[in-house]
């Protein structure tokens, strides 16, 4: 079904019979794969979010290269206004706020991509498990679902990562253990109908394993709202995890990450506002710029759903 | 309905008991509330054993999880064990908690509501209209702001305007630090005067995160209402505008709203507990984070267990709402 839209909305099918044979020969066969890449490369807003996004990471990963102070750094003033040389200043122990900025992001961003991909490979695997498979497999792994949602994340990452460590990666594996339940349900949903299609039935009649038929039938055909979710999912990490950090409960010193620049700092709002402005900036255009990634995606993988967001 | 009602909530008791032993569990491996006991002076291994066996903590996971239960479930909460601390009793420290955080998280919420509510139809009738772009653009920037920063910036903003009212000869109005214990005395203006000035900051921070939410999803579901089939009917048959928006479209467009008033239940609350950190009151929010700091089992899991059992009752509000809005679906 899915395929027989994304064909003729690309103007395959559609323009063969009325246009002349001249045009009918440039027109290019193309897969779902390059119709998608570039439904997804015309959409503008999705196009400059993928910007925003890559300058951030180079920002995280190539700066601290190129950037003269390290972000441990303590030499400079205690509180130094905006300047040349410090063009965010400096914070309270003197730290460069530009260099800690880059620090910041690069762990909010190694925690969020973490969470992510994390979140989807359980999710995905549990949902499509439970929805292919049905019966007992289905109401066990549901109603470990139903389990996870009532406990509120929050409290029990805090309570982890007390624990053991405030490493970032401590935040990142907690924070994944309860990131999943959203793709798993979503995902279910998607295999209890897929499940019943023929070429599903006709896969299992050629003796296909429960993993081959998941993995090489199911999956790709639930390869847009997957990539959709885990878009969707990077930015709740972003934004779940400089929350946690905020509260002093989620990434500890000496690790940083936004959540705990803005923590640091906030209190100087009214005196030194840089010093808040600067990773709020960060933060926001970070967390908006992959969210409308994913909205741009949702647009490319499905054509129907154009302009009407939810 | 009642059938139903009553089948929902006893089925959620197993899945209260499962989700407290891992609470228990979780709780009692992540950390030692005796920990810090060892790098006091003048502490021996005779004290710390002392307390251990004092606080059964010197007994398997199981059996205190059981002890555990059998309180709680006879109204004994337990006792914080945070070191250094007057030992306050869990059940109340608890509720009052909740009750500071419902005070402020109910008014939030239904302002929310009502102005998500409002604008999503708005821009959904008027779609592609100046106020629809701004009411779209503003709720993504919301959807996409970390809460913290909002609640730091309405605060400091709340400041500044008490400066300014200040400097006119005027006594501060807005407060940035919870609220005053024991209530407000004086005349009614003058009570709801300092209400309003308590309450308005942290409720308009966290009214700004829901709304985005609310309007967003009302917008969507809207939409997809104004194209449907008997909206088109209602149209032909000659009814009026504003009769087809409230009396057919509107009246549909809330399910999923309702829907997502009760299962944002969570979102919510994290959403609180971070105001209320930012504008010092001592609510649920608070209450977590010391201890969580302090490292405080039996008041962690008074905590987990209320928050969960909110939960598991709001899951059941929202399926509840669902089949009253919805006369299609039907629950039994």
């Amino acid at each position: 079904m899915a395929n027989i839209n994304l064909a003729s909305e690309g103007g395959v099918v559609n323009s063969a019979p009325q246009s002349d044979s001249h045009e009918f020969d440039a027109t290019k066969t193309r897969t779902q794969g390059q119709l998608v890449l570039r439904r997804f490369l015309r959409h503008r807003l999705a196009m400059v979010s993928l910007g925003v996004f890559v300058f951030l990471v180079l920002f995280a990963f190539v700066g601290p290269f190129i950037w003269t102070y390290d972000f441990e750094d303590v030499s400079s003033k205690s509180y130094q206004p905006m300047s040349g040389t410090h063009p965010l200043g400096t914070t309270q122990v003197g730290k460069d706020m530009l260099a800690l900025l880059m620090r910041g992001t690069g762990y909010s961003l190694q925690i969020a991509l973490i969470v992510a991909a994390l979140a989807t490979a359980i999710g995905v695997t549990f949902g499509a498990l439970a929805g292919y498979l049905r019966g007992f497999v289905d109401t066990a792994l549901m109603r470990l679902v139903d389990l996870l949602l009532i406990i509120p994340q929050i409290a029990v990452a805090a309570i982890v990562v007390k624990g053991f460590s405030g490493s970032w990666y401590v935040v990142a594996l907690v924070l994944a253990a309860f990131a999943w339940m959203q793709i798993a349900r979503i995902t279910r949903g998607e295999t209890l109908s897929l499940a019943q299609r023929e070429f599903i039935e006709a896969a299992r009649a050629c003796g296909a394993s429960t993993p081959r038929i998941i993995f090489k039938h199911l999956v790709p055909n639930m390869i847009g709202s997957i990539t959709v979710n885990a878009t969707l999912a990077i930015a709740a990490a972003v934004l779940t995890e400089a929350a946690l950090s905020f509260l002093g409960l989620g990434v500890q010193p000496p690790d940083t990450s936004l959540g705990v620049i803005v923590l640091e700092n906030y209190g100087q709002f009214l005196n030194r506002p840089w010093l808040f402005w600067g990773p709020f900036i960060v933060l926001v255009s970070l967390s908006l710029a992959v969210n409308f990634i994913g909205d741009g995606l949702r647009d490319a993988f499905d054509p129907r759903q154009t302009k009407v967001r939810a | 309905m009642i059938r139903y009602i009553i089948r929902r909530l006893l089925i959620s008791i197993p899945i209260l008991l499962i989700g407290s032993f891992a609470c228990y569990v979780l709780v009692a491996t992540a950390g030692n509330p005796l920990a810090e006991m060892r790098f006091r002076p003048g502490v021996t291994e005779a004290d710390i054993k002392a307390a251990e066996i004092s606080l059964g903590l010197d007994k398997p996971v199981v059996v205190r999880y059981w002890n555990w239960l059998t309180d709680f479930m006879s109204g004994d909460w337990g006792q914080s064990i945070a070191l250094g601390q007057a030992k306050t009793a869990v059940y109340p420290a608890v509720t009052d908690a909740l009750w500071t955080t419902g005070r402020l998280v109910i008014g939030a919420e239904l302002l929310a509501l009502t102005l998500g509510v409002s604008v999503g139809v708005l821009a959904a009738v008027r779609q592609y209209s100046i106020f629809d772009y701004l009411a779209t653009s503003t709720a993504f920037l919301m959807f996409s702001m970390p809460i913290f920063c909002v609640a730091v910036i309405v605060k400091n903003y709340g400041i500044q305007f008490n400066n300014v009212l200040e400097s006119m000869g005027l006594d501060r109005w807005l407060t940035t630090a919870g609220p005053r214990p024991g209530g407000f005395s004086g005349s009614f203006g003058e009570v709801i005067f300092k209400y309003t000035g308590t309450f308005l900051l942290p409720t308009v921070a966290l009214m700004l995160i829901s709304f985005a939410a609310y309007s967003r999803f009302e917008r969507a579901s809207m939409l997809e209402i104004l194209h449907s089939d008997f909206v088109r009917t209602a149209r032909a048959k000659g009814i009026s505008q504003s009769r087809v928006i409230f009396r057919h479209a509107f009246r549909n467009a809330l399910i999923p709203v309702a829907t997502l008033f009760s299962l944002n239940f969570g979102a919510v609350l994290s959403g609180a507990i971070i105001t209320e950190t930012v504008f010092g009151w001592a609510g649920m929010g608070t209450l977590l984070v010391n201890s969580v700091r302090q490292f405080d089992p039996p008041m962690l899991m008074g905590w987990l267990m209320v928050t969960a059992t909110l939960v598991v009752l709001f899951n059941l509000i929202a399926d509840v709402v669902y089949g009253i809005l919805d006369p299609r679906i039907r629950l039994g």
